[in-house]
């Protein structure tokens, strides 16, 4: 904590607490702007199309109604399709959870074998392991298409759910590598000693102490598969689609009446597991934020 | 033989991934800058025929409007969310009681998908409905604010809303530097009378380097990987007046079926990526061994 306070001598003290006024001034107009889209939304999930043509677009609900969140989740139409989010909504969901844990656990023995058992080459596999999370993904777009072809996996959930786990891992080895950089090589040359083998050290002593970063991973790699549009609009066909796609799909659909309340009701339920995520868990979401490019 | 077994559990561990990385990130790289010297249209066709894909991409016209899109919302989406960044990570070091609150307040829409956060903005700048009909009803009946259906201005569009997303990020980046700053500099500094802005300026901020560099990293790859943003924003248009490097090569890997225009847009995209980062990643894998 920089310890800046104002000076505390008396004369200053108008000047200090004008200085706070606009302090605070500026912190609740900036709080205002983040909050804004996130009100527009809610109150425009909540109108009827005919008050959102005549109301102002920050005024509250008149009459609160739920019928754009009815649509959203089971009636809205992805292009031919009248099913609204929920089909894909339970696409990501089991796109997401597998995906998560895989990556997580490979990232976990990744990490620990660069830290604790390095051998040579181990850094140069690292370092390489490491490039390939900067690459653009458009460069393996292509590719990609044609591999999921040839191992059947085109256009399906279990193909999506390979191809974040190959991108994600290079973030979770990183993620574990740099945590179990910090647990001293002692640990595993005394637990050797006793007799413990590698996985033995791993589950027994290295796990236990990983909780905080298995959270800050977890949380990670879910707030990436499940934000995914990329992938998903890439390598999944009609009935396999992620939230994301099926949500842009909603919104530019040109058919019919544009429901600006169903989009913004549909765009909150995509987004509600992310940010409960984010509430429940802000301070490892942050950390997981940080570690990826401070301690890079 | 068990014990030699022993030793290598640690290479076999870490083999699959070494396995993936070679042939899903540099195999694929291989492949697709290969494609990018044939003349593959909605098929491979592995007959190396020199740069013309190279030669038609920077012929294009919509290629040269989306590299200098990127080069427009790169450069003020970086700068605005790096001032902004800054701004709001010195307010909230001043001993704020709802610090927390707050940093929760301007953090969250890095939660969010960028489809979400296109979503939200092209129904807020909706210019029938959104803010343009709200400040009209305000009384300002000339206001006008058009800018996801103009073509000139639509670009800038999409650097608000990115800027909206990312700005948090760099505040949380920088609220931590501004912590890890040496407290007993700042005492002395206190102590000598230096005054507040100047502690600021002089000492606090300088130190930070390191993670204006980070900070800049993260906000540039990001700006160069934008794609959803712009889908869900403007969809690339209006025409092709929003068409980043990423869209383009979207378009010409789906739609158009031309994945010789595709692969050369990817490999420029990949050169741009790598111009800022390997730089970056080299000095921090050396630092890390020396």
């Amino acid at each position: 904590m920089t310890d800046l306070g104002f000076p505390q001598s008396q004369g200053r003290n108008w000047g200090h607490v004008a200085l706070r006024c606009l302090l605070f001034l500026l912190l609740g107009l900036f709080a205002l702007f983040y909050l804004m889209p996130l009100f527009v939304m809610v109150t425009t999930s909540l109108k009827s199309l005919e008050e959102i043509r005549t109301g102002s677009l920050v005024a509250f609900p008149r009459d609160v109604t739920f019928e754009a969140w009815r649509t959203a989740w089971s009636g809205a139409c992805t292009g031919i399709q009248c099913e609204g989010l929920r089909p894909y909504f339970w696409n990501s969901v089991i796109l997401a959870i597998p995906a998560v844990l895989i990556s997580t656990l490979i990232g976990a023995l990744n990490g620990y074998v660069i830290s604790q058992w390095k051998f040579r080459g181990a850094n140069l596999i690292f370092s390489l392991m490491l490039f390939g999370c900067f690459i653009p993904f458009q460069v393996v777009l292509l590719p990609m298409a044609r591999m999921l072809g040839l191992m059947g996996l085109a256009g399906t959930i279990p193909g999506l759910i390979f191809v974040h786990v190959i991108y994600g891992i290079g973030f979770t080895t990183l993620f574990f590598r740099n945590y179990y950089v910090t647990i001293p090589a002692e640990l595993v040359k005394a637990a050797k000693v006793d007799g413990a083998g590698f996985f033995r050290i791993f589950w027994s002593i290295f796990l236990p102490l990983s909780l905080p970063i298995i959270v800050v991973t977890v949380i990670w790699q879910f707030t990436q598969i499940w934000n995914d549009f990329l992938f998903g609009v890439s390598f999944s066909q009609a009935g396999t689609q992620p939230v994301t796609v099926a949500l842009n799909n909603i919104v530019n659909s040109t058919t019919g009446v544009k429901e600006y309340n169903v989009d913004m009701a549909a765009a909150i339920i995509a987004a509600l597991p992310t940010l409960f995520v984010y509430v429940v868990a802000g301070n490892y979401f942050i950390r997981g934020l940080t570690a990826g490019s401070v301690k890079g | 033989m068990i014990e030699w077994f022993e030793r290598q559990i640690p290479k076999i561990v870490l083999a699959p991934s070494f396995m993936a990385v070679l042939v899903f990130v540099y195999g694929f790289i291989a492949w697709t800058a290969w494609i990018s010297f044939t003349r593959s249209k909605l098929l491979p066709n592995y007959e190396i025929k020199g740069v013309i894909q190279y030669e038609r991409l920077f012929a294009a016209p919509r290629w040269d409007t989306a590299m200098s899109n990127l080069f427009v919302f790169g450069t003020l989406f970086i700068v605005i969310s790096m001032l902004l960044g800054l701004l709001l990570a010195i307010l909230l070091d001043q001993k704020i009681r709802t610090e927390g609150a707050l940093r929760t307040i301007y953090l969250y829409p890095m939660a969010l998908s960028m489809i979400v956060t296109g979503t939200a903005w092209k129904w807020i700048m909706n210019p029938g409905l959104g803010i343009e009909n709200m400040v009209r009803g305000w009384g300002f009946e000339s206001f006008s604010f058009d800018w996801v259906i103009d073509p000139d201005m639509a670009i800038y569009a999409v650097v608000i809303a990115g800027v909206w997303q990312a700005s948090g990020f760099v505040m949380a980046l920088f609220l931590a530097g501004l912590r890890s700053v040496d407290e007993e500099i700042i005492k002395a500094a206190q102590i000598d009378g230096i005054p507040h802005w100047r502690i600021y300026s002089a000492i606090i901020i300088p130190s930070m380097a390191p993670i204006f560099l980070s900070a800049f990293i993260v906000l540039a790859h990001l700006a160069i990987k934008s794609f959803d943003l712009v889908i869900a924003l403007t969809g690339g248009g209006p025409g092709y007046a929003t068409d980043l490097p990423a869209t383009y090569m979207y378009a010409m890997a789906f739609s158009r079926g031309d994945i010789g225009q595709a692969a050369s847009s990817a490999m420029v995209m990949m050169g741009v990526v790598f111009a800022i980062v390997v730089p970056y990643l080299y000095s921090e894998l050396r630092a890390k061994h020396d």
